[in-house]
């Protein structure tokens, strides 16, 4: 077992009647990128600012490291943050943004220097020393708040939804740009965001946030395959819930389920061997066309309606949109079905 | 728009004109001789210069004392307070401005005078009010133009986001390090700004040196009694070309610094 970089015990934020952060206990391993991702008000970025500093806490205990941390200002904590909006210092160049944290440590003036084009060559932007704020992109700017941060070496990166800001196409570069900066240095990072794909591409383990507690704490992998609660499966992809009624009807047992959308056939009519599977028959509601894949929306005779995904290898949109109205049968195979562990409510 | 310019640099160019000509010594009268005559005087004679540099420095000590007040109130309005006081404290610095200019030099008078307020408070310290002069011009015009300098601070000082300063303690500066490297020079703009206000109008004030300066005189004066007592608007105009000169400087080094843009 590798060091622990972050140790949260039962660590609480209400803000009036409000439990934005609830009795959270959490490990976060050195080296590690780790992920908090939950809808908004979910409590995660409050969490970040809580390991930050700039709110402190109403119970409970930040360990960073060997040292409790808790009730130490921001400036007296060995962590740096990514925030948001960047945060860049309109009136200094992108070299003096970078140097800050050094200056006001009173590191000497050439020891500042190399760091700092050290940490810009990291996020690759020697040739923008010079330049001021206002002459960068948004892309730039996230990269000079990336460097800003990595050259002063903390133990954590805390990175606050930093590529919201950002396009589709630039954000999926610089998730993958992230994730090799990471590997390169080694520091612990602690990410925030909403989007889970952007959680589950990039990170070790995922934390899903859910009313100030943690509903999930896994890999990317058990997070998609094995969701724990229901709350999960849906923010997590796409998945189809059964349960009560139709579990009985579908599955044979109580309790609910979870299937995939990209593990069910759909077919015409139902297959000669049907061990160890599923079968519903429905009627197709919608068939929408999303470029790689098709989902098929059916609505089952059993009740509930399932979102059936494709890819598009060897089927023609055309025949696809023809299904539209007509019956099918669906089928699955039991082992890929999820049992959630629901309360009792 | 047009209009107003014509006005407005119509007015000007008048004074510039006026300021060319002469008034006949026996007479009194104005005689429209082109001279340059006015100038000359203010440039030889040395009470003039006293007068002149006096004046610029009043202005800026004036301008100093108010952003030194204006800055621990401006960054209270803008970064402290909750947006109910915040909301009264704007008030609390406008309402001064309802009140009538010559009722608030009164009241410094008042304050200054040998049985006023400021005596009675250093009297058990054996000293006195410090009458009518320099110091209590100063004061007073610190007073009257103060809030010249608290609103475009407080203006500039709202502008800037939190998060900044949340990345400054998080990069590890202390409060005091984030002011100076941070707050400071990201409100420099809008100190300059309000110091346009708080230098300007003390370059034309003759009113408040009248009630509470006693015997001292700045360019003000020398503009209102020679144009009313002595009856020499063309001398009159020459004195006034100079607080324009040197606020022209002033808007000009003011405008580097990109403070024009705070207005």
């Amino acid at each position: 077992m590798t060091a622990t970089a972050i140790s949260l015990r039962g660590l609480s934020k209400h803000y009036d009647q409000v439990r934005a952060v609830d009795e959270l206990d959490l490990d976060i391993a050195d080296g590690e990128f780790f992920s908090m991702l939950g809808p908004s008000g979910s409590g995660k970025t409050t969490v970040l600012r809580l390991i930050a500093g700039f709110e402190e806490p109403t119970a409970g205990t930040i360990v960073l490291g060997e040292d409790d941390v808790t009730r130490r200002p921001p400036f007296a904590r060995d962590v740096n943050t990514v925030f948001q909006d960047y945060a860049i210092f309109p009136h200094m160049s992108v070299l003096e943004n970078v140097e800050y944290g050094l200056r006001v440590k009173k590191v000497g003036r050439a020891e500042r220097r190399t760091r700092a084009e050290e940490a810009l060559a990291t996020v690759r932007l020697e040739s923008y020393a010079a330049r001021r704020p206002h002459q960068l992109s948004g892309g730039q700017r996230q990269r000079v708040a990336l460097a800003r941060a990595l050259v002063n070496r903390p133990k954590v990166l805390l990175l606050d939804e930093p590529l919201g800001a950002l396009d589709l196409k630039l954000r999926r570069e610089m998730q993958i740009e992230l994730k090799e900066i990471q590997r390169e240095v080694g520091i612990t990072f602690v990410f925030v965001t909403h989007d889970q794909e952007e959680a589950l591409t990039m990170s070790d383990r995922v934390a899903v946030f859910n009313e100030g507690r943690i509903e999930q704490l896994a890999t990317p992998v058990e997070l998609y395959e094995r969701p724990a609660s229901a709350f999960v499966a849906g923010f997590v992809g796409t998945s189809n819930l059964f349960r009560g009624e139709a579990a009985r009807e579908l599955v044979g047992a109580e309790g609910a389920f979870v299937i995939r959308p990209e593990k069910v056939r759909l077919d015409a009519e139902a297959p000669a061997d049907t061990s160890g599977l599923c079968v519903a028959p429905g009627v197709v509601r919608e068939v929408v066309y999303l470029g790689s894949t098709t989902s098929t929306v059916v609505a089952l005779d059993a009740g509930p309606t399932v979102t059936v995904s494709h890819p598009n290898t060897d089927t023609s949109i055309d025949a696809a949109l023809e299904r539209r109205d007509q019956r099918v049968v669906l089928t699955w195979r039991r082992d890929h079905l999820v049992s959630l562990e629901e309360e009792t409510a | 728009m047009l209009w107003l310019g014509v006005a407005y640099l119509g007015a000007l160019a008048a004074l510039l004109i006026t300021s060319l000509w002469m008034q006949n010594d026996f007479t009194g009268n104005i005689e429209r001789v082109w001279t340059t005559e006015n100038f000359q005087t203010l440039f030889t004679v040395d009470v003039y210069r006293t007068i002149t540099l006096r004046t610029i420095g009043i202005a800026a000590l004036v301008t100093l004392i108010d952003a030194v007040i204006a800055f621990p109130i401006a960054l209270y309005m803008a970064k402290v307070a909750s947006p109910r006081a915040q909301r009264l404290l704007v008030i609390a610095v406008l309402m001064p401005l309802w009140a009538s200019y010559l009722v608030k030099a009164y009241a410094w008078r008042g304050m200054f005078s040998s049985n006023g307020p400021i005596a009675w408070v250093v009297e058990p310290f054996g000293l006195h009010s410090p009458g009518y002069g320099l110091f209590a011009t100063t004061v007073t015009l610190a007073y009257l133009w103060l809030p010249y300098m608290i609103l475009p601070v407080f203006a500039g000082l709202e502008r800037v986001p939190d998060s900044l300063f949340e990345a400054s303690a998080d990069l590890g500066a202390g409060s005091w390090m984030t002011l100076r490297r941070v707050v400071l020079p990201m409100a420099f703009p809008a100190f300059v700004a309000g110091s346009i206000f708080t230098f300007s109008l003390t370059m034309g004030d003759y009113i408040a040196v009248k009630i509470v300066g006693g015997t001292t005189q700045m360019l003000g004066n020398v503009v209102y009694d020679n144009q009313g007592a002595a009856n020499n608007l063309p001398f009159a105009a020459a004195v006034a070309t100079i607080p324009i000169v040197v606020m022209l400087g002033y808007l000009a080094a003011a405008r580097r610094t990109g403070a024009l843009e705070q207005l």
